[in-house]
């Protein structure tokens, strides 16, 4: 079966190849045939990597060690949920999902723009074709994912369980479909440069297209951070690593993107600006993509060796090089049509908000790529930490928020003065209740989490203006009673409103970060059973010892041999808050050398972390019990002596009764941090909104119609 | 003043700022960063009061933990040369031990390391490395 | 590589090849001689002009009806958006004007090509 995966490879390399020529040879004929047979060479080519995809799935899911990438990442203990996932937890296995998705999304793009923009498309499926046949070429050169092995060894690893989380199996796909949706925007927006047309037409399929891409990386995003905070044992959320900001950048980009190319569509100005964005975004992702894998930069995330560094640098300078060339040589078609009518417009806020972040996405670039740029210029690896990140991205955070509450209130093109003033009442009056709200209960020694607090009123108060204010337009004009209205008016106007939406769950996110990053409260104790100890205004008791043993399957479902915890009772002022049951999982580690019971729990430890969520605060712990105690340690030693591999199991069960009986002190990770679920729930709405903005309005047609009619007896008053 | 000019003018002034604001962050990034240094390196470069950022091996049989506090040596990754033993507290990561790969700010006080507190970070183990087969991979 | 893998891999080679060599078939004839899906308009260029003179008719939309939203929504003084309301509508007519042109050229070409004369 291996033979058939690899063979998929060569044949997708090869249609890949044609692909390109077809199409490009298409175009420039002016035979659509070609251009045609290039598309379908997309849709071939999704076909061939499903079929690989499978081929690799399907070796995992049948424990076949055969095949190298499942013997080095699954085992017969490994649930099956995580066989089925840990497809993508190697370098071979990722290549080949991201180009797999790539070749699904590329079809689906290139399927919805079949019959419009051949020219433009004709050149995109090219480059579409080129960034999957650069990856392909990855697999069958570099990293294949179908070497096997003769004789198949008769266990696997297993996957590494630091990895044995839900989020983290969901988190991959996600993402590298953000990633690979990035490529689109780029494929259409050079297509539609070479092609030289860059209209009215383009921008209605580049928007989904970005869209689809910020949707997706979003959401890889969001889940990546939660996975860190709820499965990880360090507790937060957002280190500033240089694989997390990785994915964020080609986001603010695509945020900035979505934003002035409504100014295009109005106005036909910042084409440049526009495309530039475009092809950043796209450049970005290929760079995130890069970074995970090339251990160029130290990270949490090491994915492999130095082999792919080469030829990713390759690609991304081809690719900046490339779109500086067609920015450049084409910019007479890509003047702007008009100029901005005036500042106090919302178009203006609209190139502010633009400025803001790019802004943050250059901060972020020099903060992740600084060990690379002071090495090249002083010759010494430095690197700049979370401290430096947060100086600088807080106070644009602020401004971004602010400016999203000022956007709704400002009319386009050219708002009034004195409205705009009146308008302004409200968002500010909002703002000002809160900031005495929080001098009022002393929140305001955080200036920074005080400043956050009221730009998010004044956000909640612009929004809310809005939408009362658009009910009650409705209402006069429709007669229709108050839900009813809101729901039409939402309808009508989904882009405007399910903005609001977006902007609104931003700031709620904010929000909820800036509370639990100001106002938390972390420590470090050690606890014996029955022992209790104050952390700030709360009381910690450890109530008893918990230990499981399965030979095979955890409560958990993650295939931890022993996994040793505590209960702990949490109260506030003698009255119970939470209770607790955090845990250590020790894992099977297939290593000989340590004996035959050692070997069973001397495996990577994972933490599996315990954490009460409400609205307004998270009770959040981790725990490191000490098996290296003596008392049990003895246990082991005796159990290597004296029992075969067979039997070792008992000694783990003597090991759980002796934790039970007398346990050691243990570590205890305490965290308590304010309003976290803001976060989660932000996030939520934000994605909302967007699906509103973006969902097509059925009855645009019928209202179109309607204006059109007007204007034809406009004109005809006017001939008259 | 007419449109153009003061177009020209708005542009002028928003690119001077743009560039200022960039020199502010560029100059800050170089006095705020911390070098990365291997144990070698260290022990040569070292002053007291200024942080680094120390990449190395943890040292085999060196961890040792007292309360709050843990204890273990940093050698070089490539081996041999000096060990260094840190004093550390805060969050240890799950991949913690002896053999792995670790990157921790620490900073000389007195005669001793002090690495700062939730600095550590332990890279994953590697597993993309090819190994013989039948050869486990652990640690 | 075993006899049911070779022949899996065969039928896929068959299968790209039939997909990507489709539109190539000489069975197709160069003109307007396909039943169902007219793949090729008679005139490409006319069709991207159309197509972007529509998409820039819906945005004109839009825009008029989002300046009105404004207006109610007492973000424009009535004289304002009368002025801008004014300037959207003008700009539409001129867009439909140019969309009437095409779909007009358009007609005469089909007329042209069906009459006898040709």
């Amino acid at each position: 079966m291996a033979g058939l995966g690899y063979a998929c490879l060569l044949l997708a390399f090869a249609v890949c190849g044609y692909g390109i020529c077809a199409s490009i040879y298409g175009v420039r004929s002016g035979r659509v045939e070609f251009s045609d047979s290039g598309r379908r060479a997309v849709y071939a080519l999704a076909c061939i990597l499903t079929v690989a995809f499978l081929v690799l799935e399907v070796a995992f899911l049948r424990n076949d060690f055969s095949f190298n990438t499942v013997a080095d990442t699954s085992s017969r203990t490994t649930p099956t949920f995580y066989r089925a996932a840990a497809v993508w937890s190697s370098q071979e296995g990722s290549l080949l999902l991201w180009a797999w998705l790539l070749s699904l999304w590329a079809s689906l793009a290139l399927f919805l723009t079949r019959r419009r923009m051949r020219d433009i498309a004709a050149y995109a499926t090219a480059i579409l074709l080129g960034f999957a046949g650069f990856f392909v070429s990855l697999m069958i050169f570099y990293a294949n994912p179908f070497k096997t092995t003769s004789p198949a060894p008769a266990e696997g690893v297993g996957l590494d369980p630091l990895l044995r989380f839900p989020t983290m199996m969901i988190h991959p796909p996600m993402l590298y479909s953000g990633y690979t949706l990035c490529t689109i925007p780029l494929a259409f927006g050079m297509g539609a440069l070479l092609a030289r047309r860059v209209d009215a037409d383009w921008i209605r399929s580049i928007r989904r297209f970005a869209f689809a891409a910020w949707f997706f990386l979003g959401i890889g995003i969001l889940l990546g951070a939660r996975w860190s905070y709820s499965e990880l044992g360090w507790g937060g959320y957002w280190g500033w690593d240089a694989v997390e900001n990785a994915s964020l950048m080609p986001w603010l980009t695509g945020t900035a993107f979505l934003h002035s190319l409504m100014i295009q569509e109005k106005r036909g100005m910042l084409k440049v600006w526009n495309v530039s964005l475009v092809l950043a975004t796209g450049t970005l992702a290929i760079m995130g993509t890069f970074l995970v894998r090339s251990g160029v930069l130290n990270s949490i995330h090491a994915f492999g060796g130095a082999t792919l560094g080469v030829p990713f640098v390759v690609l991304i300078g081809v690719l900046i090089s490339g779109s500086i060339y067609l920015v450049v040589s084409r910019r007479d078609m890509l003047r702007s049509e008009h100029r901005l009518d005036s500042l106090i417009s919302r178009e203006s806020i609209f190139i502010a908000n633009n400025i803001v972040l790019v802004g943050l996405c250059f901060v972020i670039f020099w903060g992740t790529y600084f060990p690379l740029i002071s090495e090249a210029l002083t010759g010494q690896e430095a690197s700049v930490g979370p401290p430096w990140f947060d100086r600088y991205t807080v106070p644009l955070a602020l401004i971004l928020v602010l400016l999203s509450g000022i956007g709704p209130v400002i009319a386009w093109r050219r708002a009034t003065l004195a409205n705009a003033r009146r308008n302004f009442m409200v968002p500010i009056g909002a703002a000002l209740l809160t900031l005495l709200v929080m001098v009022a209960t002393g929140v305001s020694h955080k200036p920074l989490a005080t400043a956050m607090f009221c730009c998010a009123a004044f956000v909640f108060g612009s929004v809310g203006q809005e939408f009362y204010r658009g009910t009650r337009a409705r209402r006069a004009m429709a007669g229709e009673p108050a839900p009813r209205a809101l729901l039409a008016l939402v309808r009508r106007n989904r882009r405007r409103y399910g903005g609001y939406i977006v902007h609104l769950g931003i700031a709620v996110l904010f929000v909820g970060v800036a509370a639990s990053s100001s106002f938390q409260h972390a420590s470090e104790l050690g606890l014996s059973p029955g022992q209790s100890t104050r952390v700030g205004a709360y009381t910690i008791r450890y109530v008893r010892p918990t230990a499981t043993i399965t030979p095979r399957y955890d409560a958990a479902h993650t295939g931890s041999t022993l996994s040793l915890g505590a209960i702990i009772a949490v109260s506030k002022g003698g009255k119970p808050v939470a209770t607790l049951a955090p845990s250590e999982g020790y894992y099977n580690s297939q290593d000989p050398s340590q004996g035959t019971v050692g070997s069973l729990i001397g495996g990577q430890p994972v933490s599996h972390i315990a954490n009460n969520s409400s609205f307004t605060r998270d009770v959040w712990t981790a725990i490191a019990p000490d098996i290296e105690a003596p008392s049990l340690q003895r246990i082991v030693k005796v159990g290597n002596a004296t029992l075969g591999s067979e039997d070792a199991i008992v000694a783990i069960g003597y090991l759980a009764r002796a934790y039970l009986k007398d346990p050691p002190p243990a570590q205890f990770h305490f965290i308590v941090s304010p309003m976290v679920m803001w976060i989660w729930t932000g996030g939520m709405i934000v994605f909302f909104g967007g699906l509103i903005a973006i969902w097509p309005a059925p009855s645009a047609v019928r209202r179109g119609i309607t204006v059109r009619a007007r204007a034809r007896q406009a004109r005809g008053m006017a001939r008259v | 003043m007419n449109p153009a000019r003061k177009r020209t003018v708005r542009l002028v002034v928003a690119l001077t700022a743009a560039v200022v604001l960039a020199g502010a962050l560029v100059y800050t990034s170089f006095s705020a960063a911390s070098p990365a240094l291997t144990p070698t390196e260290l022990v040569r470069k070292a002053e007291p009061g200024q942080s680094y950022i120390l990449t190395g091996t943890v040292a085999p049989s060196s961890v040792h933990r007292e309360g709050a506090v843990l204890n273990f040596s940093v050698e070089d990754r490539a081996g041999g040369g000096m060990a260094i033993p840190i004093s550390y507290t805060g969050t240890v990561p799950d991949p913690f031990r002896e053999g792995r790969e670790v990157v921790v700010t620490v900073e000389k006080q007195g005669g001793r390391y002090v690495g700062e507190r939730n600095s550590l970070i332990t890279k994953c183990p590697s597993k993309y490395t090819t190994a013989p087969a039948g050869q486990t991979k652990t640690g | 590589m075993s006899p049911p893998v070779v022949l899996l891999t065969v039928a896929l080679i068959a299968f790209v090849v039939l997909i990507v060599g489709a539109p190539l078939m000489p069975a197709r004839g160069p003109h307007g001689e396909r039943g169902g899906e007219l793949d090729t308009p008679p005139d490409p260029q006319l069709e991207v002009a159309r197509e972007d003179v529509e998409a820039e008719r819906e945005a004109k939309y839009r825009e008029i009806r989002d300046t009105e939203l404004d207006y109610r929504t007492g973000k424009l003084s009535e004289e304002d958006y009368a002025a801008v309301d004014g300037t959207l509508r003008a700009q539409a007519l001129e867009i439909l004007d140019r969309l009437d042109a095409l779909e007009g050229s358009d007609l005469t070409r089909e007329r042209e090509s069906t009459d006898p004369g040709d």
